[in-house]
């Protein structure tokens, strides 16, 4: 049984998906079986994770046909954290959905959202795991379809056209990666990206392979929302049902990062992609610029939603800094960041699904004076928020830390003090929610409002007590995080 | 003319950007929808391009041939296009949606209608 884990890890959420749609009408029964699917898949990961938290690597042959024929799947401490992160994620996401979908959602598509669901989720999961370039391809796919579905089904017309803008940005992305595989192809004959990594060896220094890595460069920016190519992303978050934010905010932008990753130093290696083109140098300005801009930008936003997804930009920004650092300090900052945020930013827009449930909207003037009346959700808002900016004690801060230490290592002052200005933004940009929550008296118009249900509440406050213990205890991310890093850089380090 | 020897891959090129050009320009959403399968269909000529090789056959097995073209980029590309139709799909239905909800298809008039709000 368990030498089949790595197949089962995707392969529950995709059979789930089919007989999810099938009951269709018994929403109840759905959504059960959906969450007994998540759940299946978080225990997965955890153990896919504990098995590989040596150091080791776990190889499976899909279907018994060997490599580098057959696909293969392939655990290594790198992508069991991010299938760690995956199955978290929605492990505590399905809890919260119910009450929030019913509301949103209508009921006679109740089947068909957590179909979608699903296999969004086993799209994502297939990316991370297999150890094959068209594979990837085909798996960003499924979980891009199912993702512009996802989108389309927010309540405000707006999120169809947004998710039409995320379609054809997706897929050109896509495309480029595909593009980028087939130049590999030509040169190497292989699409196992463990033997296109031995194969390159010879043959880096070609017109040829520079292309492939430019295509695949740039596809992969487009789907990890790279400024400026983030373009899509703040509607669809913003337009999206409460539960799909949550779920994609966490999960999508991250998985697309460990692509990244997995072929600037698994496939072409570090030496290629660092010192003969010098991706750093095109990174880094990237990175500094996607933090400034979209932080700024969601100092002026007036919905809560779209604020927070200018600031997924911007977190985002912070990931590919860490990588751009070319150290091994700063790929395990961008990696421990890849949970941090993914639980913080879960956290926060669960406490904006949480209003949502309540007061219908999230415009700044809508949320004025809710904390007297939803204590609880906006505790939970503000706990998140401070993990987001970065205090000391949370999540937050453990990347924040890391990412100075890597950049003042090489001697970026102007790095380092930039970040320090930005943890600024951040904290102003939380600060106006917190102000209109807590000391403005609600609008005349108001709803009468309760707290949100318990089902919405813990699964929120989940997340936000994991932005503390993971603050205060942060060993356990810190070394998941160096394992997921010398699993890409190929060799121990002494850190 | 060596340089034109792979005419191939100067028609995945030209049919490459005319299909980036028309996603790029074009304000009608449908027509979005036609740049991006010309700019797909351009990937799947290049993939099929790549399996040729210099006298080589149709990858059937029959006496006395020894060289075939390469099979594998063409059961990957049946793959991508099943993809490319399923993303047409969504794109064509998302259109249908949109012309519901804001009565046109124009991507100027869409989002005048939205600023109006």
């Amino acid at each position: 049984m368990t030498e089949h884990l790595p197949a089962l890890q995707v392969v529950i959420a995709l059979t789930a998906a089919p007989l999810v749609m099938l009951l269709n009408r018994l929403p109840r029964l759905a959504w059960g079986v959906t969450l007994a699917a998540c759940w299946a898949t978080l225990a997965i990961a955890l153990l896919l994770l504990l098995q590989v938290s040596d150091g080791g690597e776990i190889r499976y042959e899909m279907g018994g046909w060997a490599p580098p024929w057959g696909i293969e799947y392939r655990v290594d401490g790198a992508n069991a954290w991010v299938l760690l992160i995956i199955g978290l994620v929605s492990a505590v996401v399905m809890p919260f959905a119910r009450r929030s979908v019913e509301q949103e959602i209508p009921a006679d598509r109740l089947g068909l959202f957590y179909s979608a669901f699903l296999l969004a989720n086993a799209g994502l999961l297939g990316i991370a795991i297999t150890n094959d370039a068209f594979n990837i391809f085909v798996f960003f796919e499924i979980s891009a379809l199912a993702s512009y579905a996802l989108i389309a089904m927010g309540r405000d017309r707006r999120a169809v056209l947004s998710s039409y803008q995320y379609l054809i940005m997706g897929t050109i992305g896509t495309t480029f990666l595909l593009i980028g595989i087939g130049f590999l192809y030509i040169m190497t004959g292989t699409l196992n990206l463990s033997d296109l990594a031995t194969r390159l060896e010879g043959v880096t220094d070609t017109r040829t392979i520079r292309a492939a890595f430019g295509f695949i460069a740039v596809g992969i920016s487009l789907k990890l929302a790279l400024f400026p190519l983030h373009l899509w992303l703040p509607n669809a978050y913003s337009y999206a049902p409460s539960m799909v934010t949550v779920f994609l905010s966490a999960t999508a932008t991250k998985v697309a990062i460990y692509v990244l990753l997995r072929f600037v130093y698994t496939v072409f290696g570090f030496e290629f992609s660092f010192v003969e083109l010098s991706m750093a140098w095109v990174l880094m300005p990237l990175a500094l610029l996607g933090i400034v801009i979209p932080s700024l930008v969601a100092v002026f936003q007036d919905d809560v939603k779209r604020l927070l997804a200018y600031s997924s930009v911007a977190q985002v920004g912070y990931m590919i800094l860490g990588i751009s650092l070319a150290s091994a300090l700063g790929l395990m900052a961008s990696t421990v960041h890849l949970f941090n945020h993914a639980i913080t930013k879960a956290a926060l827009f669960m406490a904006v699904g949480c209003l949502v449930y309540r007061l219908g909207g999230v415009s700044l003037s809508r949320v004025a004076g809710a904390a007297e009346r939803m204590p609880w959700t906006m505790a939970a808002f503000v706990v998140a928020g401070l993990s987001l900016i970065g205090v000391p004690l949370t999540a937050g801060f453990v990347t924040k830390w890391h990412l100075l230490q890597a950049a003042l290592m090489d001697g970026f002052w102007p790095v380092a003090a930039l970040l320090l200005a930005t943890s600024l933004i951040a904290a102003i940009y939380i600060w106006k929610v917190v102000e209109a929550a807590y000391f403005r008296a609600p609008p005349d118009d108001a709803r009468e409002v309760r707290e949100a249900p318990l089902s919405l509440l813990v699964p929120t406050w989940t997340l936000t007590a994991m932005t503390i213990i993971f603050g205060v205890w942060a060993q356990l991310p810190i070394s998941a995080a160096r394992n997921a890093a010398e699993a890409l850089l190929g060799a121990p380090q002494p850190w | 003319m060596t340089w034109l020897g792979l005419y191939n891959y100067w028609i995945v090129v030209v049919l490459m950007m005319a299909g980036f050009y028309i996603v790029i320009a074009q304000g009608n959403l449908v027509k979005k929808i036609i740049g991006l399968n010309i700019f797909q269909t351009s990937a799947f000529i290049f993939f099929i391009s790549l399996a040729w090789r210099e006298d080589g056959t149709a990858p059937i097995v029959l006496p006395g041939v020894t060289a075939y073209a390469n099979p594998l980029p063409h059961v990957l590309i049946l793959t991508a296009i099943v993809v490319g139709v399923a993303l047409t799909a969504m794109g064509l239905a998302l259109v249908v949606r949109i012309h519901e909800a804001y009565g046109s298809i124009e991507e100027d008039d869409i989002h005048q209608q939205d600023e109006e709000r």
